[in-house]
């Protein structure tokens, strides 16, 4: 299990500003290109991507605030975003939490997972809002279009996250680890590949 | 220690839930003119200047994108226009025709009243897109026009190809423009060649799918024909749009379909989803136009499902 890192001011100032930024990129130019014929939605890949940085009240807090500014700012049925992107936060930051994940690939899959929430619950919100507009086969395929999208700018975001916020948060144990063994050339003897057989064989004999 | 920190997490999902869910319900059920709108509003009137500054600075950026995607399709989009040329060249040579025919008749039964005429009591303001929706379900654009340069809410945005949408929404720089595809927008609209008449709704999910519903029973639009706006007009309810504005173009009947809904599927002029341009067709005297007598404020109005702003 890995504890969720405290919230800071640093953190704070970091994400307000590269909420408002986000925002406003997501919708005066990421809108408007069309990449086989849906645009990408980064919103729920930056969510989930502090969540999974961050922790799950972290990541609920962006979700809640990032939603909120996109319907401001859209002039959207206002808590619906928000609803969604906290949900997207808590969960991701949660799955840090329980499963502390190391995989490299990770956030492909994180970013998709928040992607699909993010799409049909914003579908199914609007039906129970009460939307009266026939739902074809495309609507499908536009979600699963736009999923794709954002799939495949996952990584990049991630790591555009993880450069703005990783300076804010308290260092990760298992970073500190590796960093100590490069400098101390290795926890023990055995952890080190290129280790002289003979020596081996002789720290296992004592 | 572990304990307080679950609870303290659970407090703070289950606050961040209730408030979106507080402000969901107080939004839906609040008037256009509630504080929350207003506090929206005020928001945009923030930010427009914002978007329109960050709209500038990345439009490079967007045109390369697009400019990449726009070369893959060039070949194709070729040949389909080129077909297209050759038959609207056949078109307008029988629309001239038509035009000479017509000008003879109306001097004979004295008609004044023509969709220029209509047209004319509009005067278009050009505003640049400035924002839009990343949603399948909220399809709507920024403008950096607003009531200072007359625009008001409902009237009608066109581009260069044809309707775009209605303004929704506005402050003083800046409009929001509700899209043809938008699941809350109906267009009455009329198929050009044999003047059936319809609603225009969207299906959600595809911008280039529009479906002309509630045609006339034994209707016989065919694929291909050219759907404008009817303009109706009526002792209750107007037509927002004036008449004769191009919307699209028939791409898809269906008999079957067509007998058991009485529906088409149109594709739009309107690029949609690349909108750079776009102008709002404001009524700069629409005081005198609504004080004149009915038959003289023929063909200007309101949508469908509401009434003349």
């Amino acid at each position: 299990m890995n504890p969720a890192p405290t919230i800071n001011v640093s953190l704070i100032l970091r994400l307000a500003i590269f909420g408002v930024v986000a925002v406003l990129v997501q919708i005066t130019a990421i809108s408007q290109i069309s990449l086989l014929g849906v645009s990408a939605d980064i919103t729920p890949l930056i969510v989930a991507s502090v969540g999974l940085l961050a922790g799950s009240v972290p990541g609920a807090i962006m979700g809640f605030a990032l939603g909120l500014f996109v319907d401001m700012a859209l002039l959207q049925t206002l808590g619906v975003s928000s609803l969604l992107l906290t949900g997207v936060g808590y969960g991701a930051g949660r799955f840090r939490e329980v499963r502390d994940p190391s995989n490299t690939l990770t956030p492909v899959a994180i970013g998709a997972a928040a992607t699909v929430i993010s799409q049909v619950g914003f579908s199914l919100i609007q039906f129970l809002l009460g939307v009266d507009a026939p739902v074809s086969f495309l609507l499908l395929r536009e979600i699963l279009f736009t999923v794709a999208v954002n799939t495949v700018i996952a990584l990049p975001v991630y790591a555009l996250v993880r450069r703005i916020v990783a300076p804010a948060l308290p260092e990760d144990p298992r970073r500190r680890r590796a960093r100590r063994a490069a400098v101390a050339g290795g926890l023990s003897p055995l952890s080190q590949p290129n280790a002289p057989r003979r020596r081996r064989r002789g720290l296992r004999a004592t | 220690m572990y304990d307080k920190q679950v609870r303290r997490r659970r407090a703070i999902l289950a606050l961040l839930v209730g408030l979106s869910l507080i402000l969901l319900t107080a939004y839906f059920g609040e008037s256009i003119g509630g504080p929350l709108r207003t506090i929206q509003r005020g928001m945009l009137e923030v930010l427009s200047p914002i978007q329109e500054g960050a709209s500038r600075a990345l439009k490079p950026f967007h045109d390369l994108v697009n400019w990449v995607g726009d070369t893959f399709d060039a070949k194709d989009r070729a040949s389909r226009l080129e077909k297209e040329r050759d038959q609207l060249r056949k078109q307008v040579i029988g629309a001239q025709q038509a035009r000479t025919d017509n000008v003879q008749l109306k001097r004979m039964v004295d008609l004044n009243a023509s969709r220029d005429l209509a047209l004319s009591t509009y005067r278009p303001v050009t505003g640049r897109v400035i924002a839009r929706s990343p949603s399948l379900w909220f399809t709507t654009i920024t403008v950096d026009v607003g009531s200072s340069d007359g625009v008001r809410r409902n009237q009608p945005v066109l581009d260069g190809a044809g309707l775009v949408g209605k303004v929704t929404d506005t402050t003083a720089d800046a409009s929001i423009v509700t899209l043809i595809t938008d699941h809350s927008s109906g267009v009455s609209s009329t198929v050009q060649q044999n003047n059936d008449s319809g609603i225009l709704e969207t299906a959600a999910g595809n911008p280039n799918d529009l479906l002309l519903q509630f045609l006339p029973p034994k209707s016989t639009v065919k694929r291909g024909e050219t759907v404008v706006t009817s303009g109706t007009k009526s002792s209750r309810l107007d037509s927002l749009f004036p008449p004769g504005i191009p919307v699209g173009t028939v791409t898809k009947v269906d008999p079957e379909e067509l007998n058991l809904y009485q529906r088409v599927h149109v594709k739009p002029f309107a690029d949609l989803r690349r909108l750079n341009f776009v102008q709002v067709l404001t009524r700069p005297n629409a005081r005198v136009v609504a004080k004149a007598p009915a038959n003289q404020t023929a063909q200007a109005g309101a949508g469908p499902t509401s009434t003349t702003p």
